[in-house]
């Protein structure tokens, strides 16, 4: 099933989902589909217990990080200088608001398909609104994926059953994922029994050292 | 940046029955059942596991991270670094995302070369992984010693090709590195005619050996529908009868000019995740006779593509290749500039763990790890 049909049969069996393709110019032509969050639960399920599709094996789950962009193009404008009329360039600069995407890679098993279907979420930007609902009750192979994104890019899933953090330590502040991450100067590391070994033994030298 | 709270670990909290009968011990991260830095938190009523949580990172150095701010080559000698055991299967999967990404052919030799030496990998991690599940359950020393006696040979036949035993950092995109040295098709053909050999005589010495049986018969079954919900790969789907094989599904490089079968078990248990990986080896001979009989002469790597600032244009690629311990894949971004703007690693070994609570709980904790040394994970892989 190509992706315009199974599109069509998405938004039959999903009514008032939002879909879209995302083309993908590479020559792998590994084109995407998008669905908005709040019907994407519906619409996962859907992909696992179509029995044309089946996309029951989620492969891949992975977070991208697509920080605001600025735009800028060239326009002729027509000005008054001096009482003459010129054209002059002028450069106009629009800035497309960043967000947070997830991909799911998707494969059937039943029907052994070869090329993967690439489903992605978009979060509402960066900052408040990076919430997205869980697949992980259709899908259990997203659940590490899952915490994973939340971890490192901080995306936070509605539903999921056991959202901590996964690579990082549990006292680890920011997501080193993101583009714009900067490694803290101090850097915090993991408080660790060694810590107070070396304390002792520094404040043991430096007492023989003062005798 | 909002921070937000979120639960720690605290499994105690969670459990309801004899609350004051139940024990939680930390196995690891430093134990040598557990093949690297990784700690499972258990939770005990007696000897059974009522809980377990997996607790990995220790090893984490944000491979894709580093990716990012590498050239897309630049990368490659990273991937050996992912499954150390599987430096070479690493490199493959890299390499087919990224030819997928940027439309590159590869040579018939070439192809060639990446089954005999991705075929050798699968055979020396396979039996490496039946010497550590052996030493784990305690037959200690004997079959590690045997398995490692066989990587050895494998290593040093790496040795001549690459110039390295572990870290090959052997693909190239487009084909390979190096040529294949004077002599080196007939050493790797001695080594693959006597492995027949030591596969009988380590299932003469293992298989029928019924403390063996008892240990691992029927215990931590995975069953068929929760490998495929879980996207189990590897040796440990097709032990719960899930037939799926990269190699036979994607039918990538030229795996289909070989007739090679696809071992399936019935049980899921760990005695057929152990099986599976010694039919597998068998299989892996069939496949290195043929490609050693009919590999062609010709170039190595793809002549038209120029190692010097390789861009790919804008898009994306999903490649995966069937390796050793399960789906590796690759999924890259490419903005047009001569860094992927995003690199993302499937690991096998971190979404194969995802069922390690569903396998441990009800066993006992000696079981843990068995079922854990079945698995076969790397933490180098895990953690990335």
């Amino acid at each position: 099933m190509n992706l315009d049909a199974t599109k069509s049969a998405i938004e039959a069996a999903v009514p008032g989902c939002h879909l879209e393709i995302v083309a993908n110019p590479s020559p792998s032509a590994q084109h995407s589909l998008l669905v908005d969050p709040e019907h994407a639960l519906a619409v996962a399920t859907f992909l696992r217990d179509s029995p044309d599709l089946r996309l029951d094996f989620c492969s891949n789950v992975t977070g991208i990080d697509w920080p605001p962009r600025e735009l800028s193009e060239k326009v002729k404008v027509k000005q008054t200088v001096d009482g003459v009329e010129k054209e002059v360039d002028e450069v106009r600069k629009t800035t497309i608001p960043g967000f947070l995407e997830v991909v799911y890679h998707l494969f059937s098993v039943t029907h052994k398909t070869i090329e993967p279907l690439p489903l992605r979420l978009r979060t509402a930007d960066r900052e408040a609104g990076v919430h997205l609902p869980s697949l992980t009750p259709v899908w259990r192979s997203a659940e590490f994926q899952e915490r994973e994104i939340f971890d490192l890019f901080g995306v936070h899933f509605d539903g999921h059953p056991d959202l901590r953090r996964i690579l990082m330590w549990d006292g680890f502040v920011d997501h080193p994922m993101r583009r714009d991450y900067v490694d803290p100067d101090d850097y915090e590391y993991e408080p660790t029994a060694h810590d107070q070994v070396l304390k002792r033994a520094g404040q043991h030298q430096s007492e023989g050292a003062a005798k | 940046m909002s921070t937000a709270t979120y639960p720690t670990l605290d499994p105690l909290a969670h459990s309801e029955q004899n609350q004051e009968q139940l024990l939680e011990i930390s196995m690891g991260p430093q134990h040598p059942s557990t093949h690297g830095v990784f700690r499972m938190n258990a939770v005990l009523d007696g000897e059974r596991v009522v809980r377990l949580k997996p607790i990995f990172g220790y090893l984490h150095r944000n491979h894709e991270k580093i990716a990012e701010n590498e050239t897309y080559l630049g990368s490659m000698p990273y991937t050996d670094r992912l499954d150390y055991l599987c430096s070479i299967t690493n490199n493959w999967g890299y390499a087919l995302a990224v030819e997928k990404l940027a439309g590159i052919q590869v040579p018939e030799r070439a192809e060639y070369l990446r089954v005999i030496t991705g075929e050798l990998t699968r055979i020396q991690n396979h039996a490496c992984l039946l010497g550590f599940l052996l030493q784990d359950m305690g037959s200690s020393g004997t079959p590690l010693m045997y398995a490692f006696r066989e990587r050895e040979k494998v290593l040093d036949l790496f040795e001549a090709l690459t110039g390295s035993r572990m870290m090959c950092n052997y693909m190239r995109f487009g084909g390979c590195r190096t040529d294949l040295p004077a002599g080196w098709l007939n050493q790797a053909r001695s080594f693959v005619a006597e492995l027949p050999r030591f596969l009988d005589e380590y299932e003469n010495l293992l298989v029928g050996n019924e403390v063996l049986m008892e240990r691992t018969q029927g215990v931590g079954v995975l069953s068929r529908e929760l490998a495929i919900g879980a996207a189990i790969s590897g040796p440990m789907a097709r032990a719960s009868g899930l037939n799926y094989d990269i190699r036979k599904v994607d039918h990538y490089s030229i795996y289909d000019r070989f007739s090679f079968r696809v071992p399936l078990g019935q049980h899921g248990d760990v005695y057929d995740r152990y099986m599976i990986r010694f039919l597998e080896m068998r299989e892996s001979i069939k496949i290195l006779n043929d490609a050693m009989r009919d590999i062609p002469d010709g170039p190595i790597v793809d002549p038209k593509w120029k190692p010097r600032g390789f861009r790919p244009k804008p898009g994306e690629a999903y490649g995966r290749i069937e390796s050793p311990k399960g789906e590796l894949g690759f999924y890259l971004i490419s903005d047009g500039s001569p860094n992927p703007y995003r690199c993302r690693v499937r690991p096998p070994s971190l979404i194969n763990l995802t069922v390690l609570e569903d396998l441990c709980v009800g066993q006992n904790v000696a079981d843990v790890v068995a079922i854990l040394g079945s698995i076969d994970i790397v933490l180098g892989e895990v953690d990335r």
